[in-house]
């Protein structure tokens, strides 16, 4: 009795959650002009016209060429960062440490606004640049934890058997440091794409006059009406930041059995 | 293959002195352990050799030369560590090969010596797996194998048995032994454990708190400890309160309980002047027994106190007077029951002295 009571209510709780994704994704599918139920027929034309509005196709560039280079400098830093605090003897580890992970415990805009009052005060304008640092100071504490995680369980003395065996420091790491750590080192890039993929209360501080990412795209769209092609694109971004991050573990849960850690 | 020589050595970390001012000759083709309790200093030691720690201190030499300023990978050194170590992420054969990717090593001449080296740890046919499936043993095989191919000026094994089973650790000691007698290689062994210590080493250096006790064949360093800390760390030891009343060729220790004892002057080498001294005996060359002692060896009644049977022999503490003493005795039909008055017999020779303070 009591089971099955506590089944009906998680099933409840999942369905809160997920049923409006889903009918945003089924929606996408409808064939009529106005998103409402029954639906009137089976379609790709918000998909075929998504595809041919140069807004959004513009937006999506911008998103993945920014999540893209968020990625691959945040996971540089965080690598090397991560590298620092846990392999080397560093002053203020626990400082530096701190700081490093406190974008994420700070609310978004807080760190938003004090980032724009920061760059007023500096006088700097805003400009793609300006969003780039801000997507990759709010990424790089998520790839520092993965990859500390990681860096924690690799064995220092396989390190040293390397070098022991007449690898540089240099080669020990990109022969054993690098292929062990590699599952983390992906997670920590894809966290970084999705996050700034997905991101929209920074991005619409940040943004110059005239950039437009996905999330900020739908929101401009959305307050003039609610298009089917919201719908469409909605789906398109499900596929993505739920996706890639699946992709990803399956990619690095097949290194890890192969690599045996 | 090269001597190794620490020259006036000192480590500190901080404010703690790991290894007090030390120096140690290590000849060519030696298998020498430093044998001591955890934090005596040994491990430190050895991380100084390999290169893995710079010393505060003094110098470090490998085949004569001077190697402070060498880094770990241009040192030309074995190091095989207690939890393998191995590359989780390469196979077997790739591991055993790793060393000689970086020398100077025709790469039409790897695969042979790979498998030259894999024979002689006995695991010719385990090349493609991946260390994590197989067993401790032959990763620590493996671990050696991958030491050893690299053919090195010296071997450094740190406690390199003591994640293995009792049983296993047996068989590895000697086959460890074996290996490093066929390719002669200087070696240098770490361990707690003072029977793999015993039954290995050409030399063993007795280290605690981060000094060098004594140095010597296993057999000396057994039977004629140089300081009270090694006579009890290298088996059971009957350490008494006693006084040197005649040194020189023949040296008389009067010992309460035993009396006046004539020790061999080879077994009490630090003794210099008659004065306060220490007896040394071996909890195995106290032999209970109730008959009279034969000619020449010395008598004193006991009583068994507790009786800690190990199968082939057994540890009796027994008192004789106001001391306690710790006797281990082999098992003749059935071991003595608590409460038994017995003679102790102890044949002089067997004793050792140390000067006292």
């Amino acid at each position: 009795m009591g089971w099955n009571l506590i089944r009906a209510w998680t099933f409840l709780v999942y369905m809160f959650m997920f049923l409006p994704v889903a009918v945003v994704v089924l929606l996408s599918f409808n064939a009529s002009q106005f998103g409402s139920f029954p639906m009137t027929g089976f379609s790709f034309r918000w998909f075929v016209e998504l595809a041919q509005n140069d807004a959004i196709l513009r937006a999506f560039r911008t998103s993945i060429i920014l999540g893209l280079l968020t990625a691959a400098i945040s996971t540089t830093l965080g690598v090397l960062a991560s590298l620092a605090l846990v392999r080397y003897r560093v002053p203020g580890t626990n400082m530096i440490s701190t700081l490093l992970i406190a974008p994420i415990l700070v609310p978004e805009v807080v760190l938003a606004v004090a980032l724009l009052l920061f760059l007023n005060f500096l006088q700097i304008n805003k400009s793609f640049t300006l969003l780039l640092l801000g997507h990759v100071i709010f990424t790089l504490p998520f790839v520092i934890l993965v990859v500390q995680a990681r860096l924690v369980s690799i064995r220092r003395d396989v390190e040293e058997a390397a070098l022991s065996l007449g690898a540089s420091p240099r080669q020990t790491f990109f022969q054993i440091t690098l292929p062990l750590m590699l599952p983390a080192v992906l997670a920590g890039a894809l966290f970084a794409f999705t996050i700034s993929f997905d991101d929209i209360t920074g991005t619409l501080f940040w943004k110059p006059g005239g950039v437009e990412t996905v999330p900020t795209q739908i929101f401009a769209m959305l307050r003039n009406s609610i298009s089917p092609e919201i719908n469409a694109l909605g789906t398109v971004m499900i596929l993505m930041t739920v996706g890639l991050p699946l992709l990803g573990l399956a990619i690095a849960r097949k290194l890890s059995t192969k690599s045996g850690t | 293959m090269s001597s190794v020589t620490l020259n006036n050595i000192v480590k500190r970390f901080g404010n703690f002195t790991a290894v007090h001012r030390s120096s140690l000759e290590i000849a060519e083709g030696a298998f020498v352990t430093l044998l001591g309790p955890s934090g005596c200093g040994k491990t430190t030691n050895l991380r100084m050799i390999a290169g893995l720690l710079d010393p505060t201190e003094g110098e470090i030499l490998i085949g004569g030369k001077r190697v402070n300023d060498v880094p770990i990978h241009k040192r030309n050194l074995g190091l095989v560590f207690q939890n393998y170590a191995l590359f989780p992420h390469k196979t077997v054969a790739d591991n055993v090969a790793f060393g000689l990717k970086y020398r100077d090593v025709p790469s039409s001449e790897i695969p042979r010596r790979v498998e030259k080296a894999l024979e002689l740890v006995q695991l010719p046919h385990v090349a493609h797996r991946y260390p994590k499936e197989l067993s401790g043993g032959q990763q620590q095989r493996i671990a050696l194998a991958r030491a050893i191919v690299i053919e090195p000026d010296v071997l450094l094994l740190d406690e390199p048995l003591s994640a293995l089973d009792a049983n296993l650790r047996e068989d590895m000691r000697v086959e460890l032994k074996r290996i490093q007698e066929r390719i002669g290689v200087t070696t240098i062994f770490v361990t707690h454990d003072q029977s793999e210590a015993l039954a290995m080493s050409d030399e063993i250096v007795v280290m605690s708190e981060g000094r060098v006790e004594q140095v010597g064949a296993p057999e000396e360093v057994y039977n004629t400890p140089a300081s009270e800390f090694v006579a009890n760390f290298l088996g059971a030891s009957n350490i008494m309160d006693a006084r040197c009343t005649k040194a020189g060729a023949h040296v008389t220790v009067e010992a309460p309980i035993f009396g006046k004892l004539d020790i061999p002057a080879d077994k009490a080498p630090l003794i210099e002047t008659e004065g306060p001294a220490k007896l040394v005996v071996r909890a195995e060359k106290l032999l209970l027994s109730t008959s009279e002692a034969p000619e020449g060896v010395v008598s004193v009644p006991a009583t068994v106190e507790t009786v800690d049977y190990q199968g082939q022999a057994v540890r009796y503490f027994v008192r004789a007077g106001d001391t306690q003493l710790q006797a281990i005795n082999m098992i003749d039909g059935h071991p003595f029951a608590e409460g038994t008055n017995v003679n102790i017999h102890l044949r002089p020779q067997d004793c050792a002295a140390l000067p006292g303070q």
